[in-house]
């Protein structure tokens, strides 16, 4: 029998996770520019045109939950390919940890400027 | 007794001339996830500009006058921005398209059809971006 050969964490959950984010961003991604590509112009966005869209809770919704499994499947990605690379002990450590610092940023700015639009009140 | 069998380095791309249909999808899908990943980020960047475009005048908005506005119609004004959109285009279609397929190898689904699905995602991408040229380009000239 061939002996446990991988570079991820046995018992992990990263991997399924990166699946069930693959499966929800196919479809978004998809709708995300067809949206905006097709139905409306990108050389057409306006401010009151975005702002309307983000003023259904709907819409917000699906843009949060797009933000977070883009940010998670991207950067949790990017993670495997340097592990896959060869990264290991004190420097995977710190790349792991810049990368969740990166991802946070991220979110915040996203869901802040997502607020901006809908007239919701940030607190960060 | 045990066997194990040491790949080396995984990601060896110095051996990229032998590399199989299979290695070729697996060296694209991790191209594009690292151009998609970079442009969330400066997606994001550029969006934010609706923050203090947010508290701008209501007549500065109504008249479309804001930075939010005023940045992205700039941007698309470029010809290279709206080019640099094709490329993005191809390259968000060629990750889904092979992404579908890597999750039905995963199933364990059309094992033996790898190779064509690969050529098939290779192929729906080409045809996708060369529709989608009129499109993206719409206003640029």
């Amino acid at each position: 029998m061939a002996e446990h050969y991988s570079s991820f964490t046995k018992g992990g959950r990263l991997w399924l996770w990166q699946r069930i984010t693959a499966a929800f961003l196919v479809v978004v991604l998809a709708f995300h520019f067809f949206l905006l590509h097709f139905v409306n112009h990108a050389d057409e966005v306006t401010f009151a045109m975005s702002q309307a869209r983000m003023e259904s809770l709907s819409y917000y919704s699906l843009m949060i939950l797009f933000l977070v499994t883009a940010t998670f499947h991207g950067v949790n990605g990017v993670y495997n390919a340097l592990v896959n690379q060869g990264l290991t002990g004190t420097k995977r450590q710190v790349v792991k940890w810049t990368l969740v610092a990166a991802s946070l940023l991220l979110l915040v700015q996203g869901v802040r400027t997502a607020n901006a639009w809908a007239g919701y009140t940030t607190f960060f | 007794m045990s066997q194990s069998y040491n790949r080396g380095l995984i990601e060896d791309f110095g051996r990229w001339r032998e590399f199989s249909a299979g290695m070729w999808a697996w060296v694209f899908h991790k191209f594009t996830g690292w151009v998609l990943v970079g442009y969330l980020f400066t997606h994001i960047a550029v969006l934010s500009t609706a923050i203090p475009a947010s508290s701008q005048d209501a007549a500065v908005l109504a008249a479309n006058g804001d930075i939010y506005t005023e940045t992205i119609v700039a941007l698309e004004s470029l010809l290279v921005v709206r080019i640099l959109e094709v490329g993005l285009l191809a390259v968000a279609v060629f990750h889904i398209l092979n992404g579908l397929r890597l999750l039905l190898v995963d199933l364990g689904i059309g094992l033996e059809s790898q190779d064509k699905s690969f050529y098939a995602s290779l192929i729906l991408t080409g045809a996708i971006t060369v529709a989608s040229v009129p499109t993206f380009l719409a206003g640029a000239f």
